[in-house]
């Protein structure tokens, strides 16, 4: 910042210069944690989110005018908790509750609000917020809108955008969550032993759908909106810090740096999309390579062998190491597909593995493995599988079965650009 | 988008900071880095030492002179930073004013460039990149 030019949110900002977008930053700083703890405090997830929103809307109103107060988590807790008295007094519930919030405000503020950041009650409190907005008893979109809204601090006004729905949406969805929540008395807390696992795969699960919506976007004008895939990598990050010992947590964190890491190289000048094949990979991001290489080696430093998110991470890296297409180690990619087919069943997984077996052996044996997966009908209307046998069949000479392949995925393809190529490639272009 | 704190220190904030007591400092420094490596943020930082110990290597000659100590005004010294990778710049801004500093010490705010701000077809952008290909592979094989 030069020193003609003010800083945006300075303590001392006089009047008129704190920006609805300098709060909306504070609040992405603030949000799980005000959340987290006025959850614990009124022992309600989806009163404690009305009454954040609530104060977030005063902050709103007030700090535009008076600046952004010292402590802005402390003075946005402490709005919200005088909220929640003056509710309660209204609806005559005058029990000890009330009292105990009372009592804790006027401590707070003889502190100045530092009591309220004890570091590992603030951790325990964002771990079950996690918890509780992936929740199995919500559906995965709510489980996604409840996590970027609690957690991730966005308003239903960027997940909307995010997502390409009505801002109405996102506000139902986000209603109709906290109701099933409490119909459901979902506990706030870290989940039992034997319900962990099953319980993390669901969060990993989540943030990894916020991810793959930024990079592989389902529809609407832009084939990419990095700023999803930022945030999803962001709150992997969170949670790795909060579950260090959990080594499908820091997977999957490597395995989205790997995958953003190639996302400047992911589209052509005119924003069409660019087959990891012909990327330029001079474009990608070394910064994240590296750090989703150490998240890599962080997790298997753990010894409890490589999950599902480890292993695609392991097959990123991969691809990230490598100079050129064939450069690359193919043999190491089919033994970790291998793997990933064994703990993961999945017919994408089987038909990647195809790919990767034509390139450490040749066509012949991945033909085998791809008309194995036609045969079985699993993939059936997907475009990508008549395309493969098509590649394959072309690499072994038999030109005309392999055209009138390519016509069939020609048929299939949901988009333009694919479509148009692989018409090109039915006619006998060779790329 | 990643932004670079440049931490820059008079020498009414070196004072300050040699009185106050050394554990004082650290625990200060490590609850802020902990806070924004918890919250996702923080993917660098580090602290220099003394300037002193530096020196400067000129380039207006011929040939690149080397000189002891610290370069240009000792007045606002360069003595660590950290890069954050946040969503905006007033996030940028607001996690910069939480730095546990004192009177005399600024942070100077600056965004890091990425991929994304060059010309994909520029010869010496690509040339550039080739190069930091080949370092990055060098030290993945040291």
């Amino acid at each position: 910042m030069t020193a003609d030019e003010p800083a945006p949110t300075a303590r001392s900002a006089p009047a008129g210069e704190v920006t609805e977008r300098a709060v909306a930053a504070v609040w992405r700083i603030e949000a799980a944690r005000i959340v987290g703890a006025l959850t614990r405090m009124v022992g309600d997830f989806g009163l404690a989110e009305d009454l954040a929103q609530e104060a977030l809307e005063d902050a709103l109103r007030q700090w535009p005018a008076d600046g952004v107060p010292r402590n802005p988590g402390a003075w946005l807790t402490a709005v919200a908790k005088r909220k929640a008295i003056d509710r309660w007094r209204r609806q005559e519930r005058l029990d000890e509750r009330v009292a105990l919030l009372a009592q804790e405000l006027e401590r707070e503020q003889a502190t100045d609000g530092d009591l309220l950041w004890d570091p590992d009650a603030v951790d325990d409190d964002v771990l079950r917020l996690i918890f509780i907005a992936c929740h199995p008893v919500l559906s995965r979109e709510a489980q996604v809108a409840l996590t970027l809204r609690v957690v991730g601090g966005l308003t239903s006004e960027e997940i909307a955008r995010a997502f390409l729905v009505p801002t109405a949406t996102v506000q139902q969805r986000i209603v109709r969550a906290k109701k099933t929540l409490a119909a459901a008395n979902a506990p706030f807390d870290v989940p039992p032993p034997e319900e962990r696992a099953e319980r993390i795969g669901a969060i990993l699960a989540v943030l990894y759908l916020i991810f793959n919506e930024a990079h592989a976007a389902s529809g609407g004008p832009e084939w990419m909106r990095p700023d999803l895939g930022a945030e999803a990598i962001r709150l992997a990050r969170v949670l790795a810090a909060l579950m260090p010992r959990e080594p499908e947590v820091l997977g999957l964190l490597a395995l989205m740096e790997l995958t953003a890491a190639r996302f400047p190289a992911r589209t052509d000048g005119n924003g069409d999309p660019v087959l990891l094949a012909d990327q330029d990979r001079r474009r990608w991001d070394r910064g994240r390579i590296a750090r989703g290489r150490e998240a890599l080696a962080t997790a298997d430093a753990r010894g409890r062998g490589r999950g599902a998110y480890s292993l695609q991470a392991a097959i990123a890296e991969c691809h990230a190491v490598a100079a050129s297409v064939e450069d690359t180690d193919w043999e190491r990619i089919v033994l970790l597909y291998e793997a990933l087919g064994r703990l993961a069943p999945s017919p994408v997984v089987e038909l990647n593995r195809a790919a990767a077996v034509a390139m450490a052996t040749g066509p012949a044996s991945a033909l085998l493995i791809v008309d194995r997966l036609s045969d079985s009908g699993a993939l059936r209307g997907y475009h990508l599988l008549p395309a493969t046998r098509g590649e394959l069949l072309r690499r072994l000479g038999r030109e005309a079965e392999a055209r009138s392949e390519f016509a069939v995925a020609a048929g299939l393809a949901g988009n333009d650009r694919e479509r148009v190529l692989l018409e090109r490639k039915a006619n006998g272009a060779q790329k | 988008m990643k932004f670079m704190l440049i931490m820059r220190a008079t020498d009414e904030a070196v004072a300050a900071y040699t009185e106050m007591p050394f554990e004082q400092v650290i625990e200060a420094m490590g609850r802020y880095n902990e806070s924004m490596l918890k919250a996702g943020v923080l993917v660098a930082g580090e602290g220099l030492t003394d300037a002193a110990e530096g020196f400067v290597v000129d380039f207006s000659a011929d040939k690149p002179l080397i000189t002891d100590g610290p370069y240009g005004e000792t007045k606002e010294l360069f003595n660590g930073f950290w890069i954050l990778e946040v969503s905006s710049r007033e996030e940028a801004a607001e996690w910069a004013s939480r730095a546990p500093l004192g009177p005399g010490s600024f942070l100077e705010v600056r965004r890091v460039t990425g991929v994304e701000d060059f010309p994909a077809d520029n010869e010496w952008i690509q040339k550039e990149a080739g190069w930091r290909e080949q370092q990055a592979q060098r030290s993945e094989q040291g």
